[in-house]
């Protein structure tokens, strides 16, 4: 059951083979099972979710089903769920029942899926590798002794492992498609706007942007569709009609312009990836697509510019975490200043405290200019780069990550950790789609093949990844002890 | 040595939006608490803001009122510091690109009586904080989120006041523009029209200004005016005395009548702005200013204006009758029902019906005279048919609704007596009755005939015309002549 796409078990559903309350048991006998070896949820939310399978029953019964009905999903901790525990990850928001659901969970509610639980991930998503999430490190399917990557590194893992159809996450610098690499399954990240921000813990405002993981590209599509499209109440979302991408998944790639820039495929890298990336590339081509050489001259810049934006935005977005109003709260203060310093050095961990610091630092008078206002301008040529790009080819075509999954514990450098998303913060500072899918293994480990389009261009992504999915069989492998 | 004062002024506006800047939630006044607060007014996880248009049509409104520059692009950015308050941990404003730019001014009476402008530099969009309650909580501080997000326009002249004075009319002539745009209860007790002083004093003659204090906690003019004029004088005294002024912010004590450093020390504030991700740059076409430009009403000093040329009103009574856009309708009213001159309208409305408003704490609109009635009574003074004075019994009999006017002048008998013979009868029996004053008078005590016109008054309760009163009893008590004495 578990091994279905979600189009063939929308299909069950609709024929009677299978209720939806027996398809959300499935799915939570394994969660229960499989669950205590990968640490991917936080929040199990069992009694909700048999409930809501009952309605998903009856909408079917009533012809009322969309595409969607009855298919069990979970979001990532980030997303705020009416009386679900949303905890973004951290110890300062471990009390915090929301009283209102993010626009994504809403929509996605009203399509009928069975949403499961929350899923683990790394402290307000800062993290590649979930080992900064407070509620433990999530182990990945394919070697439990390594990282799923992060910092959706609990959707990730969940969806790897079939504990789910699909799963929401978030992506700031990756965090959607560096976990979907390391774990051996889709990850789409769409345009800046597409999907409403609307009730998602906020990193990075301005690079945040809600996705989906799923097995397939095809499953994707029909979960991307269902959460895009404007929201009032998100001002930074884009009032622009949402395409049936199911409908587009089987258009030709003859003609597609592929662009493959040096920039990422340089020596530095790691040979296997970079083969199996390359022969990702030409299997496009064998479906008719062509490849260029292009040139991103300035995607170097991408993590500077990216480590001070993003603890700029964080630093302000996590003032609201002191104590005040709800989450955790320090015991006994003796008075303001002593509430808000020890909730919150009690309440955050080390990453995040960090970033604060960092983020204040950049955004402080005196360096506002050196740091915050030269990353500001820096990132509009990081823009340029990819529309000059897009001049050339359709769709530009690298690595999703440099290294396949570590082993926990490693990395523990800051730096080397920041690295890891080198191939990835460039797409969230210039605002643009990229989705990850599997493209081979290293050393029994999943590599990633990151495919980039222009500015809405999410339907001809999820097109090349089908057809791509079709012609290889790299998507429906499962990790032993998973299958 | 001589000292001039020079005074900027910060004034925070309250916007009178339904709803607040960046949420649905209600802006009433006065509702218990965080019953208007949402969860975006509590900067709950992963709400956001969205922008209300009314605030930004408000804004235009006030720029285009003052001649400021309409920005067509203006940013909001974060203001970021902590306070129980602010629940975000930041303030939504504008920071190096306010919606109004510099060149907008006002106009107002300088201390040398002639019209001078006070330059206002910009004018932003932000939202208000909450309330941190002090009292009744046992030690701990209560919050109040009911006023989170209540749209602010903080309006920041140039330091071109030069006094105490100067200070007030801007702020009155703000005060009365405000509401005249309709933007703005500019109720100062519910802190809806907030001022921040900024005073100096240099030396006169001296071109760089000098250190300033900023006062706080001003919610009259009156205050406005007494803490200035306090703070100019502790400046100087300790300019004098051999110390400088030191940079800070003072609050005014109503009671004390002084002003003294805030407690709280102060740290310099970083407030850390940048750019606010969550909403996009305000971009604002020519099309919707000018369809704003065509809502804006008669601004006060185009009807100052207006008044002096159209009803041949001196300034001071033009002036006073547009301080209160609904006095100045009511004005017109009786003015458009009434053959009555505009002046001695004007008289009317700002001596008898002002007062009693004023002593029985009223406003025009709930007057109980309405412009109608009023009328009626101006039409009776023109037409003679009662003196000025009469016209005050009767107006205040219409106060208390006893009818009117020319009811009340029936029932009490009240028409003036303009009729020649029955005047000249009574002054006859008066000069009769006084003998001794009539010959004092002829013999050069000509003070006496405010003696013989008040005893005529008496005996027609008022009601001779004291015109005709007067003709007669020069043509008659000098002579006799027309008279059988």
């Amino acid at each position: 059951m578990h091994k279905k796409t979600i189009a063939e078990l929308a299909n069950d559903l609709k024929n009677k083979k299978i209720s939806a309350v027996e398809l959300t048991q499935h799915f939570i006998d394994r969660i229960k099972k499989l669950d205590t070896k990968l640490n991917a949820f936080i929040t199990l939310a069992e009694e909700k979710a048999l409930k809501d399978a009952k309605r998903a029953d009856e909408m079917i019964g009533n012809g009322k089903a969309t595409a969607l009905t009855g298919i069990p999903i979970a979001h990532k901790d980030l997303f705020c769920t009416q009386n679900i525990k949303t905890t973004a990850g951290s110890k300062i928001l471990s009390n915090f029942i929301p009283p209102y659901d993010a626009t994504v969970v809403k929509k996605l509610d009203q399509a009928g899926t069975i949403l499961l639980g929350k899923t683990n991930c790394d402290e307000f998503a800062m993290g590649s590798s979930n080992k900064t999430s407070f509620y433990g490190r999530v182990n990945n399917p394919w070697d439990v002794n390594t990282v799923p990557g992060g910092s959706s590194g609990g959707s990730a893992a969940a969806v790897a492992a079939r504990m789910l159809k699909g799963a929401t996450g978030t992506d700031t610098g990756g965090s959607i498609r560096q976990p979907a690499a390391l774990s051996g399954i889709t990850g789409i990240k769409p345009t800046y706007g597409r999907v409403s921000r609307y009730g998602i813990v906020a990193l990075g405002s301005s690079l945040d942007q809600a996705g989906i993981l799923t097995p397939t590209a095809e499953d994707a599509a029909l979960l991307l569709e269902a959460i895009s499209g404007f929201d009032e109440k998100d001002s930074t979302s884009v009032d622009q009609p949402v395409p049936h991408y199911y409908a587009h998944l089987n258009d030709s790639v003859k003609g597609l312009r592929i662009g493959l820039p040096k920039e990422c495929f340089t020596k530095d890298l790691d040979a296997e990836i970079a083969n199996s990336v390359y022969q990702g590339a030409k299997v496009l081509e064998k479906l008719g697509a062509t490849l260029h050489d292009i040139s991103l001259p300035r995607s170097q810049l991408g993590i500077p510019i990216y480590y001070v934006i993003m603890p700029a935005e964080c630093s302000s977005n996590l003032a609201r975490y002191d104590g005040v109003r709800f989450g955790y709260r320090c015991e006994n203060p003796k008075d303001l200043n002593d509430l808000y310093e020890r909730t919150r050095s009690e309440g955050f961990g080390d990453e995040v405290k960090h970033r604060i610091m960092i983020g204040t630092y950049v955004l402080s008078a005196s360096y506002y200019d050196a740091y915050y206002k030269k990353a500001q301008q820096l990132r509009r040529l990081i823009y340029d780069d990819y529309q000059n790009a897009f001049k050339e080819v359709d769709i530009i075509l690298y690595p999703t990550s440099p290294s396949v999954a570590f082993k926990h514990g490693e990395k523990e450098n800051r730096i080397s950790m920041y690295l890891a998303d080198i191939f990835t913060v460039t797409l969230n500072l210039a605002g643009l789609p990229g989705i990850s899918i599997p493209s081979g293994f290293k050393n029994g480990l999943p590599i990633g093949l990151q495919l980039i389009g222009n500015h809405f261009e999410e339907t001809k992504l999820l097109n090349v990844a089908h057809q791509y999915q079709k012609a290889t069989d790299w998507h429906t492998q499962i990790p032993k002890g998973f299958e | 040595m001589k000292w001039e004062t020079v005074i900027g002024l910060e004034v925070h506006i309250q916007l009178k939006t339904k709803s607040k800047i960046f949420s649905g939630a209600s802006t009433t006044f006065g509702a218990d608490p965080n019953t208007q607060a949402c969860l975006i007014d509590l900067g709950y996880p992963g709400v956001l803001p969205v922008l209300n248009k009314e605030a930004v049509n408000m804004a235009i409104k006030f720029g285009l009122a003052t001649f400021g520059s309409i920005q067509k692009r203006s940013i909001f950015a974060r203001k970021n510091y902590f306070y129980p308050d602010l629940p975000k941990g930041y303030q939504i404003s504008q920071n190096e690109f306010p919606i109004i730019g510099e060149g907008g001014y006002l106009e107002i009476e300088s201390d040398n009586h002639l019209p001078k402008k006070v330059r206002i530099r910009r004018a932003h969009l932000e939202e208000d904080a909450g309330k941190s309650l002090h009292e009744d909580f046992h030690g701990m501080t209560g919050l109040d989120f009911n006023r989170a997000g209540v749209p602010l326009l903080e309006i920041v002249s140039e330091p071109d006041m030069r006094s105490a004075k100067e200070t007030v009319a801007y702020l009155k002539s703000l005060h009365t523009l405000v509401r005249y745009l309709d933007i703005c209860d500019a109720n100062m007790q519910e802190g809806s029209f907030r001022c921040d002083v900024n005073v100096s004093v240099r030396p006169e003659g001296e071109t760089v200004l000098g250190t300033r204090t900023e006062i706080k906690n001003l919610n009259s003019f009156r205050f406005v005016e007494k803490a200035i004029l306090y703070e100019v004088q502790r400046q100087i005294n300790c300019i004098e005395s051999g110390h400088s002024v030191t940079q800070q912010t003072m609050l005014y004590d109503v009671n004390k009548n002084e002003t003294r450093p805030m407690r709280i020390k102060e740290t310099l504030e970083d407030y850390r702005y940048f750019a606010e991700p969550d909403l996009l740059p305000l971009v604002l076409t020519d099309e919707m200013i000018s369809k704003i430009q065509k809502t804006l009403p008669e601004l006060p000093h185009q009807k100052q204006k207006r008044f002096i040329n159209n009803y041949g009103l001196p300034d001071y009574d033009a002036k006073i009758l547009v301080t209160d856009q609904d006095i100045s309708h009511y004005f017109e009213e009786v003015v458009k029902n009434s053959s009555a001159e505009p002046k001695l309208i004007a008289n009317w409305i700002i001596g008898d019906l002002s007062g009693f408003l004023n002593r029985h704490k009223l406003t025009i609109q709930q007057s109980p005279i309405s412009p109608k009635e009023l009328s009626v009574l101006m039409d009776r003074i023109q037409d003679k048919t009662i003196s000025g004075k009469i016209a005050k019994e009767i107006f205040e009999a219409m106060w208390h609704k006893e009818g009117s006017a020319d009811m009340i002048i029936e029932k009490k008998g009240l028409k003036q007596i303009t009729n020649l013979s029955e005047i000249e009868e009574i002054v006859r029996k008066v000069l009769q009755d006084h003998p001794t004053e009539v010959t004092k008078y002829r013999s050069g005590q000509e003070r006496l005939l405010g003696f013989f016109v008040g005893e005529v008054m008496k005996a027609t309760k008022g009601k001779a015309n004291p015109k005709l009163v007067n003709e007669i009893l020069l043509k008659t008590v000098r002579t006799g002549r027309d008279l059988s004495l």
